[in-house]
């Protein structure tokens, strides 16, 4: 493919027809602030935080929506772009309730990252947050429109990624707002809680309501991981905090197959594995009901059955039914336990149920 | 299952494509798959290929599930039909001339016999048998034809009759017939349903193979085994599960180890399994909860999950992904494979592994297909079997020059109606499924808030009309009744079901589908038909304490 050839800040830099000058810059480490700009969705150079100033223009462009051409010759960094943005983020910042203190996203907020990138004391406008309800109608999801900055990621991921066709904008102008048909809440609506809202909303007017008040984003562990429900095989996060797991979240960095989308389940559906009715330990039944054993016990008592029963019927008189959902290693051991050590090839597991 | 047909039709019983590629096909044909609920992400690459790359969308389907919101085409055949189905559209492209002639010259054999059958499903035939109208099937049959890359998912829908393997080499005769089979974005794919089914099989935890698929009875693949693990090994095929259950209610089998499967949920008809397992001398439970099935066992063994310890799961699409430990597990509980190891030991068998990497190390050296894979590698990525060496990159489609037996084998496939069908006693339909918010026999959605604030109970979706005949209203309670039992749940009154269908979930045990299903087996699968059976459905009271409220939050699916 032809390359074309363009200058950033005065450096000569190539680039591929059909990139955005946004796209570019990053990959030649020039760093443009964003908001709206959701990499796999649309560009719809909303929120104009990321206006670049290109020569022989009249306006500022938004350089995530704004496709490279041949001699371009761009600027990111002068008074004129950076009071722009400031701008930008001060009219965000006034136009909602931005209160850091009780906010679940303090620590991991774009908006707040960029105000203090600017180092905004405080906006030169009146703060004026709208004065949504908070919607706490689910256990799942909390919304909060008082912090919504209308970059519409939550609309794009809803309908470009999950294509779930849940959420768009709706009312106009000053009233203009982001939620299910009819202004329902979630759990009133056809949502069916994948959380990619949560993921892609850059401040806190989607959160985990489940991890609410369950630790700050810098005291949360983070391990990856293949989720363990459907074969699908999507790559999580659990996040850990004092040794629990506290919420999931997708990353885009994993990957294929699921690209940091994940779906109710595998968000939502991770409470069993601190549940308080786990298994403990062993038990074995006596005089009809089941107590606690030792783990010495317990194994003493199948090895001791198991050999009678091989003894007296032959290896085929026993049987392994091994998992579909524990690891390849672990059924590995389960069949070659069943074939090498009990000496019988009844085993199988639930893939035909 | 899915492993028996394709091994069958292919030489390999896995997913012949990756799921990425599922996006670009340009026609997709979703049989027997409510991939939305059940396969999430999956289900969201296909409405992507629909919205965003326009590609043209069969489904194939008696229950209006979401994805026919995004269909060009939808084909609602009754339960049970699927093999006429597709017969009928390979009956339609043959007799328009569609099929792709050189493809089956040169990749395939088995094709006059074939061709012989299918004379006789023309599209009106099959409009007898399965109520899809004869235009539409020829529709499908263009469609499907006329892709450069079709692909085919499917799922349970599919294997779960007692025709399922015959239902899995339709799929994939028709698939070969276009050649579709090795290509990118074509192929036929199954989705397997839980997180390492395709790995369990792999693994050899099936009654006649080792791992990588290699035949117990076959000598040669025996003494390998015999040679790595220093033992002597029994060349005879062990019993499936099902198998296994009729062999302990008849006192052949008397003992039972099971790792993490509760039977009393999921299996068949859960009255008879309940007598075997109570007939059992040793029923060992290895699981994380008491569950339906530990309640009956003689030793419970409290194990970790997978946040919980390392290791590797194999998914859908071939790809060994890693599973990593995060938290400690609760009390004493231990992980399956230290477990397993462990118990092995004192049954005069040892097998120390400091480690599930030294597993896999063991795993690479015994299993062909996973020779490549190592923990190093797949750190970041996963990789998709065959990976036949250190180097080898993985494969992301098969069948690509050859098949993995050599040519792809055409099976003559006639339809076999259902083992039982309505009547007058037991005028419905019954066919079973997950539902999105749960997952199997929900031991694990079960204890978690959210999904159980969305569908906190069983409901038996049926359709308007009969629920009008039986003057019931939506959240009242229903009884349904079949040969082998009775439930009682509340209805959900939708157009989800077809009229003279019901459909139920297995996830709640106070409302178990599974005690009236059919244990019928597929001969060579030997897989339940739990897709189809016959019951009577009948207005219940409800009892005091329980309230009929509409099932009003559960309208998310559609």
């Amino acid at each position: 493919m032809n390359k074309i050839s363009l200058t950033i800040n005065g450096k000569k830099i190539e680039a591929v027809p059909g990139q955005t000058v946004l796209e570019v810059a990053r990959e030649n480490g020039i760093d443009i602030p964003t908001l709206c700009y959701y990499p796999g969705t649309k560009l719809v150079g909303a929120c104009r935080v990321c206006v670049v100033e290109i020569e022989g223009q009249r306006c500022l462009a938004a350089s995530c929506a704004m496709p490279v051409s041949p001699g371009m010759v761009v600027r990111t960094d002068t008074p004129r772009v950076v009071e722009a943005q400031k701008m930008v983020v001060e009219l965000l910042w006034a136009s909602g309730d931005h209160n850091c203190l009780v906010c679940e996203a303090n620590g991991n907020c774009e908006l707040q990252d960029l105000v203090y990138r600017f180092k905004i004391e405080k906006p030169r406008f009146p703060i004026e947050p709208p004065g949504y309800p908070v919607e706490r109608s689910n256990t799942m999801i909390q919304r909060d429109l008082n912090k919504c900055i209308l970059c519409g990621r939550c609309i794009r991921v809803c309908n470009e990624i999950q294509v779930n066709e849940v959420l768009d904008f709706s009312e106009r102008g000053s009233r203009m707002k982001v939620g299910p048909a009819f202004d329902a809440d979630y759990i009133d609506s056809n949502c069916v809680f994948c959380g990619a809202c949560v993921d892609a909303c850059p401040t806190g007017a989607i959160v985990n309501r489940q991890s609410r008040f369950e630790g700050r984003p810098w005291e949360l562990k983070k391990v990856r991981t293949t989720c363990g429900y459907c074969g699908v095989g999507c790559q999580m996060d659990l996040n850990l905090h004092e040794g629990r797991i506290v919420k999931v979240t997708g990353s885009r960095d994993h990957g294929t197959p699921n690209y940091g989308s994940l779906c109710v389940k595998g968000r939502f559906g991770m409470d069993f594995i601190h549940h308080p009715s786990r298994l403990k330990k062993p038990l074995i039944r006596e005089g009809g009901e089941l107590r606690e054993a030792s783990w010495d016990e317990a194994y003493s008592y199948i090895a001791d059955r198991m050999s009678a029963i091989k003894a007296k019927h032959g290896p085929d008189s026993l049987a392994g039914l091994s998992s579909a959902r524990c690891t390849n290693e672990e059924n590995y051991l389960f069949q070659k336990f069943i074939r090498a050590a009990v000496g019988t090839n009844n085993v199988d597991h639930c893939a035909r149920l | 299952m899915t492993v028996a047909g394709l091994a069958a039709s292919f030489g390999s019983g896995a997913m012949t494509n990756s799921l990425d590629e599922i996006e670009f096909a340009d026609v997709i044909l979703a049989i027997g798959t409510n991939t939305t609920e059940n396969h999430p992400i999956a289900g969201s690459k296909v409405k992507r290929a629909v919205r965003q790359l326009g590609a043209k969308l069969i489904v194939i389907d008696p229950r209006d599930i979401a994805l026919t919101r995004y269909a060009e085409l939808w084909l609602r055949p009754k339960p049970g039909t699927n093999v006429a189905v597709i017969n009928g559209i390979m009956n339609g492209i043959v007799s328009e001339g569609l099929h792709n002639r050189e493809y089956i010259e040169k990749r395939t054999e088995g094709f006059a016999a074939l061709e012989e059958v299918l004379k006789k499903y023309t599209p009106e035939h099959v409009e007898r048998i399965s109520g899809v109208p004869a235009d539409d099937i020829r529709k499908a049959a263009r469609l499907y034809a006329s892709g450069k890359k079709s692909s085919i998912l499917y799922c349970m829908g599919v294997t779960q009759h007692s025709t399922g393997t015959d239902g899995v080499k339709s799929v994939a005769n028709l698939s070969m017939l276009c050649g579709f089979v090795g290509i990118e974005s074509g192929g036929v794919n199954p989705l397997r349903g839980q997180s390492n089914v395709q790995g369990a099989c792999d693994m050899g935890a099936l009654p006649a193979t080792f791992p990588s698929y290699q035949q117990v009875a076959n000598d040669e693949m025996r003494a390998r085994f015999e040679k790595a693990w220093g033992v002597s090994l029994s060349g005879k095929p062990g019993l499936t599960v099902v198998e296994i259950m009729n062999a302990a209610h008849e006192g052949r089998i008397k003992g039972v180890y099971v790792m993490g499967e509760n039977l009393m949920l999921s299996d068949p008809d859960l009255h008879h399994v309940e007598e075997s397992l109570k007939k059992l001398e040793l029923l060992v439970v290895q699981d994380l909860f008491l569950s339906d099935t530990a309640k009956l066992a003689h030793v419970v063994l409290p194990a970790a999950n997978f946040a919980e310890k390392d290791g590797t799961f194999t998914n859908t699409e071939r790809r060994v992904q890693r599973v990593r430990k995060a938290v400690e597990p609760p009390g004493e509980a231990k992980p399956d494979w230290l477990i397993v190891s462990e118990l092995s030991a004192r049954m005069g068998y040892g097998m120390k592994y400091g480690s599930p990497r030294e597993i896999m190390d063991e795993i690479a050296r015994v299993t062909p297909s996973y020779a490549g894979i190592n923990y190093r590698r797949i750190e970041r990525r996963g990789l998709q079997w065959p990976c036949l060496n250190a180097e080898h990159p993985g494969t992301k489609f098969l069948h690509r020059d050859r098949f993995t037996r050599g040519l792809g084998l055409f099976a003559a496939i006639e339809y076999k109606p259902s083992a039982e069908l309505p009547d007058g006693d037991y005028p419905f339909y019954l066919t079973t499924g997950r539902v999105l918010y749960h997952y199997h026999t929900g031991t694990m959605t079960r204890l978690s808030r959210g999904p159980m604030e969305r569908y906190p109970e069983s409901l038996v979706e049926i359709n308007p009309e009969d629920a009008w005949n039986l003057k019931l209203e939506d959240g009242e309670f229903v009884m349904v009744t079949s040969r082998r039992g009775s439930v009682k749940a509340k209805a959900w009154v939708t157009n989800r079901s077809p009229k003279g269908t019901v459909f139920m979930n297995f996830h709640f045990p106070e409302a178990a589908a599974n005690l009236l299903t059919n244990p019928a087996l597929d001969p060579i699968g030997k897989i339940p038909e739990y897709k189809v059976c016959a019951v009577k459905v009948e207005k219940a009271a409800a009892d005091i304490l329980e309230r009929t409220e509409a099932p009003a939050k559960v309208q998310a699916a559609k």
